[in-house]
């Protein structure tokens, strides 16, 4: 179906099923019970998801096809932004444009830098692609003021033209077509909660279809050449065929779904600031492709899931919530029990991250995918030896 | 007029003269061997064809072309595979998508973005690729990954890589090498009949003299980076140069 074989249909059907009801499966916990602060069904976090979902996709054609590990994919995010933002000021809060161009932008932008740090491969194109961003980022951030607002960045305003858009009363609301993105609906069953958000269901289609691509463009003859490339380059040239332009595009596609997940990011919250260009939200998407497990269709949006989930959830716990949690603990082992845990919650969400991250990569070198196969596999062996047991139906 | 015409190629690696002028005419539809001592510069003579090395002076002409200054899938599109001293397959893939690309390669050059077909079914390809496969007597290991193919079979591999491309000239670095002597045999009979079938001019580096000797039309002895003879296989064997260079090592 859709032109994909039966697994990978399959895998597609159930990433649709997953995130469309996301705000259901990620709402687990009844509110005001103890677990609820588990939950990860509110509009800001599940839009995250997908768009950093789509940023690690994008990200994967890139690293996971072809081995070229770019250090500098932020810039292309933060490009998407910025272009996203003018187009907010200038035409309309309508986002179709902004995301279109968010992606023309950081396409352009993206073919000029891979032009020139593919020159290079290993860690010098890696060390390329870092400086370019970087670059970026400090132009953002203080000569290239009058276009990026510099350090305070552009938010859209009541002021701005916006030439497209006759009612300026409704200003400042993030729309497709009239319908807003911050609308939510309130849907509260028996003690559980649940918002249903307009801002997360488009930026959940647009992911939809983005990995609906990705999967195309592993299945393809070019996802296969870019393979190749990662495989043996020498042997690819003394074929025929030229690196060159296959890592260039493997680049340009990247960059454009950074780009989107860029100008994702300003609809669903319509302002940008230089810190998204920063080095170290290049370095997340390479955590987020590798903790999933690269090269792979769906690691990358797991691992966007997994990082996210983290940030915005183990960073909330602190010590009185691990106080009640272990309170039917002895007071002083309570004590020493809370005192232990304490460096990997709240503000040291970082160091479960990492610790997790070094576990993966040293237990589970293909990533999550690799422990969700192995998982699989232990459990299709008992399955597969049960089969055997029972005597064949015919 | 040959086919390759090779004129006063030198190549100096340091103060090694691996090649020193070297002049080689190889005919269109025969098989020409290049024998010689370890370190001749045989390897370095294929370089120097296929792209890899520039030499320092001298001309090399393929089909009336320079390939001088062409990179090389430029000069593997003009119609020159070559198969390497050890395999340059890609391990990662499997055997059959190992003989796809050079499909792709030959149907739609040295790039094309083919983002949205699907590799399965792209018309013809997969055909191709498994006729190459049947050839060489892998189709059973069509899904295998190739790096974990034993020696021979890489070989086998790699020369089917090049095969299926329909090249004009073929060059063949120690195609047997590590192989088995029945493998070996079959790579014998398998290069026969492609020569039998088809249009093919292949250049072929070899120790094996049985190998030489039961493919090759011309022989060509390169030593220290100089050929000594080029000759039939009846007439070099008893080469008073030859011998004096080469054979009194390897029994003929
Ligand atoms: N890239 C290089 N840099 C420096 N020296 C080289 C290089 N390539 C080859 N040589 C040297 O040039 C000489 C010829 O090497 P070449 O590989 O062409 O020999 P060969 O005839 O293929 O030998 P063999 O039968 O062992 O494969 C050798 O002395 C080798 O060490
Ligand atoms: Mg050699």
């Amino acid at each position: 179906m859709f032109g994909l074989n039966a697994k990978d249909t399959r895998l597609l059907w159930i990433v649709i099923g997953l995130t469309m009801l996301a705000p259901f499966l990620l709402n687990p916990f009844p509110e005001g019970s103890e677990l609820a602060q588990f939950n990860a069904g509110y509009p800001d976090l599940m839009q995250r998801f997908v768009i950093f979902g789509i940023f690690a996709i994008g990200f994967n054609i890139l690293f996971g096809l072809t081995g070229y590990l770019s250090f500098g994919h932020a810039a292309f995010l933060g490009v998407g932004s910025y272009a996203a933002i003018w187009m907010m000021k200038l035409l309309t809060m309508n986002v179709i444009p902004a995301i279109i161009m968010s992606i023309v932008f950081a396409g352009l932008f993206s073919l000029i830098v891979g032009w020139i740090s593919l020159r290079r491969s290993g860690i010098y194109f890696s060390i390329l692609t870092l400086a370019f961003a970087q670059m970026s980022y400090a132009l953002a951030y203080s000569v290239l003021t009058p276009i990026t607002g510099g350090e305070t960045g552009l938010q859209a305003k009541i002021s701005d033209p916006r030439i497209l858009d006759s009612n300026a009363g409704e200003f400042g609301r993030a729309n497709l077509f009239g319908l807003h993105m911050n609308s939510s609906y309130e849907l509260t069953i028996g003690r559980w909660e649940f918002t249903v958000n307009t801002g997360y269901y488009l930026a959940a289609c647009v992911m939809l279809i983005s990995f609906y691509m990705a999967i195309r463009i592993f299945r393809s003859p070019f996802g296969m050449m870019l393979r190749a490339i990662k495989s043996n380059q020498q042997r690819m040239n003394y074929t025929g065929l030229s690196t060159r332009p296959y890592t260039l595009a493997a680049f340009v596609i990247s960059g454009m779904y950074a780009g989107l997940a860029g100008g994702l990011m300003v609809a669903m919250d319509t302002q940008v600031g230089p810190e998204r260009m920063f080095w170290t939200a290049s370095g997340e998407v390479v955590l987020m492709t590798i903790l999933g497990g690269a090269g792979t269709l769906i690691g990358p949006v797991l691992g966007a899931g997994m990082i996210k989930y983290m940030e915005n959830i183990i960073s909330k716990i602190n010590d009185s919530i691990l106080h009640q949690w272990f309170s039917f603990l002895p007071d002083g082992l309570e004590d020493v029990i809370v005192a232990v845990v304490h460096p990997f919650i709240g503000k040291g969400w970082s160091l479960t991250l990492g610790l997790t991250f070094m576990a993966v990569v040293i237990f589970l070198p293909g990533g999550l995918v690799e422990g969700g196969q192995r998982l699989g596999r232990l459990f299709g062996r008992k399955s597969a030896e049960s089969d055997k047991k029972t005597p064949p139906a015919e | 007029m040959g086919i390759l015409e090779v004129k006063g190629v030198n190549k100096r690696f340091g103060g090694l003269q691996a090649l020193g002028d070297v002049n080689l005419s190889i005919k269109e539809n025969t098989v020409h061997a290049i024998i010689g001592p370890n370190g001749a510069g045989k390897s370095t003579l294929l370089n120097c064809l296929v792209g890899k090395l520039i030499p320092d002076s001298g001309s090399v002409m393929f089909d009336g072309k320079s390939v001088l200054g062409r990179k090389p899938h430029e000069i593997n599109q003009m119609g020159i595979s070559r198969v390497f001293q050890t395999p340059e397959i890609f391990a990662d893939l499997t055997v059959l998508e190992n003989v796809m690309i050079p499909c792709f390669a030959k149907r739609d050059g040295a790039f094309r973005l083919h983002a949205f077909e699907s590799v399965g079914q792209e018309g013809g390809i997969l055909e191709q690729a498994e006729a190459i496969l049947s050839d060489v007597n892998m189709l059973e290991k069509r899904n295998m990954h190739a790096g974990s193919l034993s020696r021979g079979d890489k070989r086998r591999l790699e020369m089917a890589m090049c095969l299926v491309q329909e090249p004009k000239l073929l060059l063949l670095d120690e195609p047997t090498a590590g192989m088995a002597r029945a493998d070996t045999n079959n790579t014998i009979d398998l290069l026969k009949e492609i020569k039998a079938t088809r249009n093919i001019t292949m250049a072929i580096i070899e120790h094996d003299m049985h190998v030489v000797f039961s493919l090759a039309e011309r022989i060509t002895v390169l030593a220290q980076g100089t050929p000594l003879v080029e000759e039939t296989p009846e007439n070099i064997k008893g080469h008073p140069k030859v011998r004096e260079a080469y054979l009194g090592e390897a029994q003929v």
